[in-house]
């Protein structure tokens, strides 16, 4: 056995940005990983650029580096720090690749850093397939019969030796990126020259759609200790990737042979392979027999073993932290009991699913089909006593507006057979769409391949519907139905519209009146715990959920006024992620100091707020209006705190107070007053604030009428979608036209809102915190793209760099004037256009923003901790620190994960696109963009780049940036009329034909040759709608894997900043030290 | 809820849980125990270790996937661990009247009525869990609404349930160049198949056979339900035995016989471990193995004679889980290395066993 020495300082590589298939279950485990070397007293420093994540907090790493998780910039840390130790296993495969890196190129031995866990040849001896399969043949372990292939031809005759179907993936990638599904020859040509692009190796196997996927976390220690934390089954059988699959845990459908059979197998793998700390097992199981094979192993922390960690109880992560410093598991506590050890494998008395959160709606053209390739942004887990519980819980926990499995609104299938073969991201309510259609189990079991037993389930929930239809007041319902209902995880909702039957405009009320009968008739939920051993020994854990099944309450309700509720921001989607679990911890930090029981309601398995041992109770379940009440009703509380989880929270304000639940900050009046467009737009009048133009109305003339006032383009925000986008910018009449008579229905019951769309503004950002009515501190950010690009997706500069002080002066005396207006306070956020000193106000929330973690961390000023104590009453300082003050510079830029959405568009518009961001610290503006576009996986190009920039406006903008490449010794090439006006200014570019000419040399040549290091392309006009030669362009950009820029601006800072700049001036200095 | 009758468990403390019949609609009183594991409901009803006692699902989804055929191959029983359900009734939180696996032949809920099992589903099974963690097994009766109830709490402590389990004949199993005695105290048809299958003959011998007239070259002694003073000449025989030097193992209830016999004590546990996931160490080392035990009974290890030692931990709550003699052949685990239905980290044990056998021939 390896010695391990005594280790002083520890480095840890965190996985970046949230992307699609690496999310926020990485903070997660790296919160834990360096929570557990705290406890040892090990200096710890982790490199990490995503600014919004727990682990970049004060006081959790000793040292923070805001840097890509690359081998340069990791090589450099190492360089300047001189680490003993470093950890490979808590960032995702962007730490483990980049591991892998520094292991082959020496640099680990250079330094004399030892890798704590599992050792580098076990991880490549998982990675590598080849080698994996030789190591487990070693054991007589089967695995899937897998050929390691370099070209496309040798692909081909694999795939006829084994037979199509075949799956192709690349190896080295994250969550099955670029790997796909074919059935003959023609499809193997496409997928195989796209998966080559990701990797130089790819892997052809025989596909096993229809088996059972399993998994397992396994975990073992140096001396050969092993134990199974977790098993859990894919709802969806093989072939649809596990983080788009329905996961439950435990297993449900398998024997006890079965599951020791399979679990033998995992240890007998994980002992074999050599793995020290947490490991994820993949099995696929025939339906009709034992036999199964190994799919793979991942030898890091997962989003599977985050999932694990939350449905045990089991803090994977912090255990295996310390397995890697040479701790044994019998050593170890259970951190749920304290009394026992961490050797054992928990025992549920409750059942758990997990379910992915898609958010395809979002973008154009994207195929809707699920397949080996993940698409899902965020997930949601539900714990409950019975399936039918926790599928209905967490269909609702999903956010998409539905209500659980059935009384959702109504659902247009067009060929029931065919939407249940094809996996889509809306297949589970085409199946209750099939059972109420007469389709029996069996026959959806055939279309679906989804075991019998989950779907009898699912029967039974559409069984109980049918019954309580059949009445038609609430107090008809007899007593044992209603449990029955509730215990089948039925919300008063569900209830309320199956049984009266209400149109929507009642709904609430009814809601309402389901909740005080049920109530009368002493039907209510009780509250279980989590504690890792079915009840079997006493447990000191606050870790909570609510059932119906069950008669008794497992812990005591101090009901003393003294605890305060936090409610969390639910799935990670597009639009709301990590930065509101960020603000949701700090809430929480901030009421345990002082003095009260902090209670948080969230269920995201991939958080650090759901981690039990962050709040004094967490309630792991939905937030409904109806689940915060009965949370509530149990705890009454000081307060509720609804502006720090985003947008979920906020919504239920009104309704809340309206149920005499005290609402902490700002009052839910004042909370409504800026949410109602019509309300907050009088407020502004009033106050002679200037906004852009808009109207909502009701029918097509209006509509035009208005447009001819306030000229093109406008922003169309129709209030009921036929299909695509929510919103769209349009430039002429005609396509006006065309989105209002195709897209959307304009009717009196749906209103279309229309706002003048102001071009080449400026966009500011001002995060804020009031105490009643008066600002407290500020932060004042400017986007580096012109107004028109979500502010989500946009590039934010704080402090604003290249504001007018008359700007900002009339900035804060507009917020100054609705602050006070609307008697804030607590966190709020405001976003202006600025155009030649002339502001007008876009948006304001009155919540916590996206953007402040990272306002706060680069001011270092905790803005939620302000804010909290405001809300608690508490007496605040005001802070010194000015941001005029600063003398560095923070970028915030944004991840996009198009590569993994196949056909999607990636242009930036109105919508939001982006997963995922990182903010970085630099010396002035063009450090910190080059030090955040390198984090987000741009890269200086190496020689050739391809432009093509659109408009006149935009081609202005490039013309100086083209001359800073040509100087710099840059081969430019560029379409015809891009090189003809560059051309005009003095820019030698070689033309390169459109896709469509049949004409060399052609850009989509050079794309997929990967002739090209960086593509800018510019889309001509503000629409998305463009499946021509610029969609091809940049479509192919993404799935060759060639850095794409799609907005003018943030190409021309990107461009010049690396002219100015080397990659050797950017300078290694941790966030504690600016 | 109408086409089930209305039913309760009601505990000898007074407390009553309610929920719905699914088995057999009759009343009936019992030892009730909790088990914690989250499969295996066959291999669990047909243990003979349950006898006397109403079983408590600690997991709430009981009968998935259906409850597969009893094979039997060559006299022995393969899926199941005897031919029929032991426990006197049982109580889970929600039952799968449906069930979906390519090896069911029958769902759950008919298989208990064929048996004749009462069974409840629909109440707290975590409640009652609670109330016997707190306050140790009880007795309890399952009332069945309509069903006259039981009179008296029936205590399977009070009987020699043993004799209620173990085989009335002597049975021999395959052939091998070791002989092996089984003790049959309600023995898991599995520790038969685990000796078979490591190239032994079974002999499998009724609880108080005296086997010391009989030739051969090892001695295992079976799990079984209950208390393990019941088992006086079963004590007495294996004294016996040790006398020749042969190897014996004991597994579960063999394992406080062993004990008895060389002279220790016993204690009733509280509550009780049954279930998959208890922890044991290894004395004198790092290791730890995840262990599936069945007993209300432990071995008290302090009052071990001389020329014992301790070779097992429970590291929940450090009580004995094995012992063996220091220059002796003679070893005894509470846990069970035979599982069928859980961790097989253990069955060295056997291999251990075997191979003594086979050295101590030599």
């Amino acid at each position: 056995m390896q010695e391990i020495k005594k280790i002083n300082k520890v480095l840890l590589l965190g996985s970046g940005a949230l992307k699609i298939g690496e999310a926020g279950e990485f903070d997660y485990s790296g919160s834990q990983a360096l929570k557990a070397f705290k406890e040892e007293g090990i200096y710890t420093v982790l490199i990490n650029p995503n600014i919004a994540t727990i682990q970049t907090s004060e006081n959790i790493a000793d040292r923070v580096y805001l840097l890509p998780v690359t081998p340069e910039f990791v090589e450099q840390v190492i360089e300047r720090e001189r680490p003993d130790g470093i950890l490979l296993a808590f960032g995702g495969q962007t730490a483990l690749n980049c591991g892998v890196a520094l292991f082959r190129t020496g640099v680990l031995e250079k330094y004399n850093i030892q890798v704590l866990g599992t050792p580098v040849q076990s991880i490549i001896d998982t990675e590598d397939r080849d080698l994996f399969v030789k190591k487990l043949d070693e054991i007589g372990v089967k695995t899937i019969k897998s050929h390691a292939v370099t070209n496309v031809e040798d692909a081909k005759s694999v795939a006829h030796e084994l037979g199509y179907p075949v799956i192709i993936r690349p190896a080295f990638t994250l969550g099955g990126l670029g790997s796909g599904f074919c059935d003959n020859d023609e499809e193997m040509d496409q997928l195989a020259k796209k998966a080559f692009s990701y990797s130089p190796q790819i892997l052809v196997e025989k596909s096993l759609k229809g088996w059972k996927e399993i998994e397992y976390e396994v975990v073992r220690d140096r001396y050969n200790n092993c134990i199974t934390v977790c098993n859990m089954e894919n709802f969806d059988p093989l072939g649809i990737h596990t983080g788009e699959s329905i996961v439950v845990a435990p297993t449900q459908t398998l024997t006890s042979s079965e599951v020791s059979k399979l679990r033998e197998i995992a240890i007998r793998i994980v002992r074999h392979v050599g793995i020290v700390g947490e490991c994820n097992v993949q099995f696929a199981l025939d339906t009709d027999s034992e036999d199964y094979r190994v799919i793979e192993v991942n030898a890091r922390l997962s989003r599977s073993s985050a999932l694990a960690s939350k449905a045990t109880g089991y803090p994977l992560a912090f255990v295996a932290a310390k397995l890697g410093l040479g701790y044994g598991l019998p050593q170890l506590k259970n951190s749920v009991t304290r009394s026992t050890t961490a050797c054992f494998e928990p025992t549920l008395d409750y059942v758990v699913c997990k379910l992915p959160r898609w958010d395809l709606g979002k973008f154009k053209s994207v195929s809707r089909e699920l397949g080996s390739s993940m698409k899902s942004v965020g997930e949601v887990m539900a714990i409950g006593r019975t399936f039918e519980e926790i599928i209905q819980k967490g269909l609702r926990m999903i956010g998409q507006g539905m209500h659980g499995f059935v009384a959702n609104k109504a659902f247009a299938v067009e060929d029931i057979d065919r939407e249940l073969s094809v996996a889509t991201d809306k297949r589970i309510f085409v199946i209750a769409h099939a059972l109420k259609n007469g389709y029996t189990v069996e026959r959806i079991n055939e279309l679906t391949k989804i075991d019998k037993w989950f779907l009898d389930k699912l029967k039974n929930i559409i069984n109980i519907e049918s019954e309580l239809s059949n009445y038609n007041q609430i107090s008809e319902v007899p007593d044992a139905l209603m449990l029955e209902a509730k215990q089948k995880g039925f919300s008063d909702f569900q209830i309320a519209r199956t049984v009266t039957k209400c149109s929507s405009d009642v709904i609430e009320e009814k809601i309402l009146e389901v909740r005080a009968w049920r109530k009368s008739r002493g039907i209510v939920p009780v509250v279980k715990q989590i504690d890792t051993l079915a009840g079997e020994f006493p447990a000191q854990t606050n870790y909570l959920y609510l059932t119906y099944n069950g008669t008794s309450h497992d812990i005591d309700f101090a009901r003393d006024g003294k605890s305060v509720v936090v409610l969390g921001s639910g799935a990670y989607r597009i639009g709301s992620s990590v930065e509101f679990d960020w603000c949701s911890v700090n809430a929480i930090n901030t009421i345990r100091q002082n003095g009260y029981s902090s209670i948080m309601i969230n269920y995201n398995p991939e958080t650090v707020s759901t981690d039990y041992d962050m709040c004094d109770r967490l309630y792991f379940d939905e937030l409904t209006l109806e689940r915060v009440l009965d949370v509530t009703d149990l705890e009454a509380p000081k307060g509720v705190i609804v502006s720090v989880g985003g947008q979920i929270p906020n919504n239920l304000a009104m309704r809340l107070d309206q149920e005499n639940v005290p609402i902490l900050g700002t009052s839910a009046a004042d909370i409504d007053r800026a949410e109602d467009r019509h309300k907050f737009s009088a407020m502004l009048d009033d106050a002679g604030i200037d906004q852009p133009r808009w109207r909502e109305m009701t029918s097509l003339e209006d509509i035009y009428d208005f447009v001819d006032q306030v000229g093109f383009p406008v922003l169309v925000r129709p209030s009921y979608v036929l299909s695509g986008a929510a919103m769209n910018v349009v430039s002429n009449r005609e396509e006006l036209e065309h989105f209002l008579t195709l897209a959307t229905n304009v009717s009196k019951k749906y209103p279309v809102v229309v706002s003048e769309f102001v071009q080449n503004a400026k966009e500011v950002e001002f995060d804020a915190v009031a105490k009643d009515g008066e600002i407290i501190v500020y932060a004042i950010s400017e986007h580096v793209e012109f107004a028109g690009v979500h502010s989500g997706d946009a590039t934010m500069v704080f402090p604003a760099q290249k504001l007018y002080v008359e700007t900002m002066r009339r900035i804060k005396k507009i917020t100054r004037q609705i602050a006070k207006g609307l008697r804030i306070s607590g966190p709020f956020n405001i976003q202006f256009l600025a155009k030649d000193n002339d502001i007008k106000v876009i948006e304001c929330n009155l919540r916590a923003s996206r953007s402040f973690p990272f306002v706060s961390k680069v001011l270092k000023v905790n803005f939620i901790d302000i804010a909290t104590r405001v809300m608690l009453g508490l007496p605040v300082e005001v802070p010194h620190k000015s941001f005029f003050e600063l003398d560095y510079v923070g970028i915030k830029a944004s991840q996009f994960s198009f590569s993994r959405l196949q056909k999607a568009d990636p242009v930036l518009g109105v919508e939001m696109a982006s997963t995922g961001e990182v903010g970085c610290i630099g010396e002035d503006f063009y450090e910190a963009i080059l030090k955040s576009m390198l984090s987000v996986g741009y890269k200086i190009p190496e020689k050739n780049v391809l432009l093509s920039t659109g408009d006149s406006r935009s081609k202005i903008e490039m013309v100086a940036p083209a001359k800073a490449l040509q100087e710099k010794g840059y081969n430019i090439f560029a379409t015809k009329g891009t090189a003809k006006y560059l051309e005009e200014h003095g820019v030698k570019a070689t033309v390169l034909y459109w896709p469509d000419q049949d004409a060399t040399p052609n850009t989509l040549d050079y794309i997929k040759e990967k002739k090209i290091d960086l593509v800018v392309n510019i889309p001509k006009n503000l629409s998305k709608d463009e499946l021509n030669n610029d969609y091809t362009i940049r479509r192919s950009a993404i799935d060759f894997n060639i850095p794409l820029i799609t907005n003018a601006r943030l190409a021309a800072a990107f461009i010049m900043a690396f002219c100015k700049l080397s990659k050797e001036d950017i300078k290694i200095k941790s966030w504690n030290e600016y | 809820m109408s086409k089930f009758k209305s039913a309760s468990l009601i505990l000898e403390n007074g407390k009553v849980f309610k929920g719905f019949a699914f088995g057999d609609e009759r009343s009936t009183s019992g030892e009730v125990v909790f088990s914690t594991p989250m499969t295996g409901y066959t291999e669990m009803l047909t243990d003979p270790a349950y006898q006397g006692q109403i079983l408590v699902m600690t997991y709430p989804l009981v009968g998935n996937y259906g409850v597969s055929n009893c094979e039997c191959v060559d006299s022995v029983i393969k899926s199941f661990e005897s031919d029929k359900i032991h426990v006197r009734g049982l109580i889970v939180t929600d039952c799968s009247f449906n069930y979906s696996h390519w090896n069911a032949a029958k769902s759950f809920r008919d298989w208990l009525i064929e048996n004749h099992i009462p069974a409840i589903f629909g109440v707290d099974t975590r409640e009652i869990t609670k109330e016997i963690r707190e306050n140790g097994v009880m007795l309890g009766k399952i009332v069945v609404e309509g069903c006259d109830e039981c009179a008296e709490f029936y205590d399977p402590n009070k009987e020699n349930l043993v004799s209620e389990v173990s085989l009335k004949e002597i049975t021999k199993y395959g052939s091998g160049d070791c002989k092996v005695v089984l003790v049959d105290c309600g023995s898991k048809e599995y520790i038969v198949n685990s000796l078979l299958k490591r190239g032994a003959e079974v002999v499998r011998v009724p609880w108080d056979y005296d086997f010391s007239t009989m030739e051969y070259d090892g001695v295992l002694l079976s799990t079984g339900p209950g208390n393990p003073e019941m088992c006086g000449v079963t004590i007495e025989n294996i004294r016996k035995a040790m006398q020749t030097e042969k190897p014996i193992l004991g597994i579960g209830l063999g394992h406080q016989l062993l004990a008895l016999a060389a002279g220790a004590k016993i204690q009733k546990l509280k509550c009780g471990h049954r279930g998959c996931n208890q922890p044991v160490v290894i004395e004198g080392t790092d290791r730890a193995v995840i262990t599936s035990q069945n007993h209300g009974f432990a071995v008290d290890a302090t009052t071990l004679p001389k020329g014992w030692e301790i070779r097992f931990t429970n590291l929940n709550d450090a009580t004995n889980s094995g012992i063996g003699h220091i220059n002796k052949p003679f070893a005894s685990v509470q846990f069970h290395p035979e599982s069928s239905r859980g961790p097989e980290d253990t069955s060295f044990i056997f291999d251990n066993f075997i191979e003594q056998i086979r050295r101590c021939k030599k």
